[in-house]
């Protein structure tokens, strides 16, 4: 039984589609990552599992429990840690986790002894019983993680955990879930960050305008796209013409399969070329013999930004971009009111 | 910290035993609306600024306020009274019903902040108990802003109900707290954001202070405000405290007010606010569950 189990999905706000079809399944004791853009339904997608919105069809099952059917016993068994982090400022850290113990109901003897541990497990000793408004924005996360997990939760959920943190708060939240996983939590995480998910999820579901466009491992989608990927520097920033002369020279080798010229990085070249072959010596061979020298250059598997490219035909990046000037975040924001 | 990272085994791993054990739904809803109620206490102990204004202001009220018509010829609030003794039971109602009219407002910044939905993610025996802990705190709230008001007037020459009286005072505070309170949580569920809850709170305010026997009694009104002013709830509470306060032999029986339509008796009064807390409750509910189900 898949700790979580998503089935054609559909949730509409409106007009909006938020979540068009969204089918997942989560085996107990893994890092499950939800990658897609801004906006392609991930956010939508947890509210549906955690109960928070209703969807509108499709199978949401915790455990084996309906979420829509026995929502109370299905929560009992979630742990949520939503994007933004919601403290009270004028409590203190030890207040909320006491507060958070009794909304799950644990007897006060074993809240305490978990309140503790949690604190504990999250070095959070030193700012227990100071209040939450004069925490930091990592120490906040740190300590709504300790809040998720305080009941012990089958699965947790994570919504973009690492957005607006420091590259050490951030590093700091990936060890904790590598830790949970090593002690059996399921963890169930949305990012639009690919070296987030890369790092993390041993099973990942690329989510696109609200529809499940690949899933599998990270290393099984990146072979399924094929090839590997060169990257190219003529010079720190390259002339268009040599640019375009080294194109030209590179396409007529064999083991190279696709060359394009990125402006945005100074006129760097991509190549898609044969994997475990010689290609990278045979480009640098090339490029000697016609004179031209070589900045930099590297080779490297396919990355799940090019797995996404290849289903969506635009990168992550670009993605995040363009929903981003489409987005109405006061009908967001309302949406996710209650 | 990566030292602390390291979860301890048996902590994690093991299965938690309340959801094995048979759910004790009374329980569980007392637990969770103590937790809640608690969450509400600790906030005004550490912002205390609330209450101090809350029984400021009805201080303010009476001195100010009393002070306004104290040259008002004798016998115009009726028979061989100030207007101090007067005002009293206007401004133990008005404290009481700006409190509740305010309740939602807590409510209100949890949905914008998002807190609410760390209650709403958490297997509650019932959502009502968010509502349950406002209720309680404003209650709470309201009957020691009402005991400093008592205590303040009668400082002020306004004197005293008898201990049955006070009770009596007591009750009817809360019958109006409870059916406000009820009212201003609706709204925080029904209104977008706050800022459209702080309009409706200041467009219902004072209008209704003013169109009560609040400030003035009725024979001084103009017909039509008459009308309104018996259709007010606020004069359903304000009428019985002020009887009880001027008059040591009460019963149910005494006829309070003199409305366009008929005499009304305590006891009458008594039933339209119970009446008016049962409606306001009931017709809230709807909402409630659609919201919080």
């Amino acid at each position: 039984m898949p700790a979580v189990f998503i089935e054609k999905l559909q949730k509409r706000y409106g007009s909006v589609e938020a979540v068009k079809d969204v089918s997942l399944s989560v085996q107990s004791g893994e890092i499950f990552g939800l990658l897609g853009p801004n906006g392609a339904g991930k956010t939508t997608t947890l509210r549906c599992l955690c109960t928070l919105t209703e969807p509108d069809s499709g199978t949401i099952e915790v455990s084996g429990i309906s979420v829509v059917d026995n929502p109370r016993q299905a929560r009992q068994r979630l742990g949520y840690i939503a994007q933004e982090v919601a403290l009270d400022k004028v409590l203190t850290g030890r207040e909320l986790l006491e507060l958070q113990a009794a909304l799950y109901h644990l007897p006060k003897a074993t809240a305490k002894q978990r309140i503790a541990e949690t604190i504990d497990l999250l070095g959070l000793d030193e700012w227990a019983d100071k209040r939450t408004g004069t925490y930091s924005g990592g120490l906040k996360k740190r300590l709504d993680l300790a809040a998720g997990l305080l009941h012990q939760p089958d699965v947790l959920v994570l919504d973009e955990p690492t957005v607006g943190l420091d590259i050490e708060s951030r590093s700091t939240v990936w060890n904790f879930l590598r830790r949970l996983r090593e002690v059996g939590t399921t963890v169930l995480i949305t990012s639009h960050y690919l070296e987030e998910i890369d790092a993390l999820a041993d099973r990942v579901a690329i989510i696109d305008r609200g529809m499940v466009i690949a899933s599998g491992t990270p290393s099984e989608l990146k072979d399924r796209v094929g090839g590997d990927r060169i990257t190219l520097r003529i010079r720190e920033f390259s002339p268009t013409d040599e640019a375009q002369q080294a194109k030209s020279l590179l396409e007529s080798l064999p083991t190279v399969q696709e060359v394009i010229i990125n402006p945005a990085q100074g006129n760097s070249l991509n190549l898609v070329v044969t994997p475990n072959s010689e290609a990278l010596m045979g480009v640098q061979q090339t490029l000697q013999k016609a004179g031209l020298p070589t900045f930099g250059i590297a080779q490297s598997r396919p990355s799940l930004d090019d797995v996404y490219l290849t289903a969506t035909g635009r990168t992550l990046l670009d993605a995040d971009l363009a929903a981003a000037g489409s987005r109405d975040a006061k009908a967001e924001k309302k949406q996710n009111m209650r | 910290m990566s030292s602390t990272l390291t979860p301890s085994k048996n902590g994690l791993s093991e299965k938690p035993l309340a959801t094995l054990s048979q759910p004790n739904l009374v329980g569980e809803f007392v637990q969770e609306t103590l937790a809640l109620t608690r969450r509400l206490f600790i906030q005004l102990q550490r912002r205390p600024s609330t209450l101090a204004a809350g029984i400021i202001q009805p201080l303010m009220w009476l001195i100010l306020f009393g002070a306004l018509f104290q040259n008002a010829p004798q016998g115009l609030f009726g028979d061989r009274i100030s207007y101090g003794q007067f005002l009293g039971a206007g401004v133990i109602v008005f404290t009481a019903f700006g409190g509740a009219l305010n309740a939602g407002l807590p409510v209100m910044f949890d949905r914008e902040f998002g807190f609410l939905n760390r209650l709403l993610v958490a297997p509650l025996a019932s959502r009502f108990s968010i509502v349950m802990a406002s209720a309680i705190f404003i209650t709470t709230l309201s009957l020691i802003q009402t005991a400093a008001i008592v205590v303040m007037s009668a400082l002020l020459g306004a004197g005293l109900p008898n201990a049955f009286g006070l009770a009596l005072v007591a009750f009817i505070v809360l019958l109006l707290v409870l059916g406000v309170t009820g009212l201003s949580l609706g709204l925080a569920f029904a209104l977008p954001g706050h800022i459209e809850l702080i309009a409706v709170i200041f467009v219902t305010n004072l209008p209704l202070l003013f169109a009560s026997t609040a400030l003035v009694p009725l024979s001084f009104m103009p017909k039509w405000l008459q009308v309104v002013a018996t259709l007010n709830p606020l004069s359903y509470a304000i009428e019985p405290i002020r009887y009880l306060y001027l008059h040591k032999d009460w019963s149910f029986s005494s006829i309070i007010m003199q409305a366009p339509f008929g005499n009304v008796s305590l006891g009458g009064a008594l039933l339209i606010l119970v009446g008016f807390c049962t409606l306001t409750l009931i017709s809230i509910q709807p909402l409630l569950r659609r919201r919080l189900a």
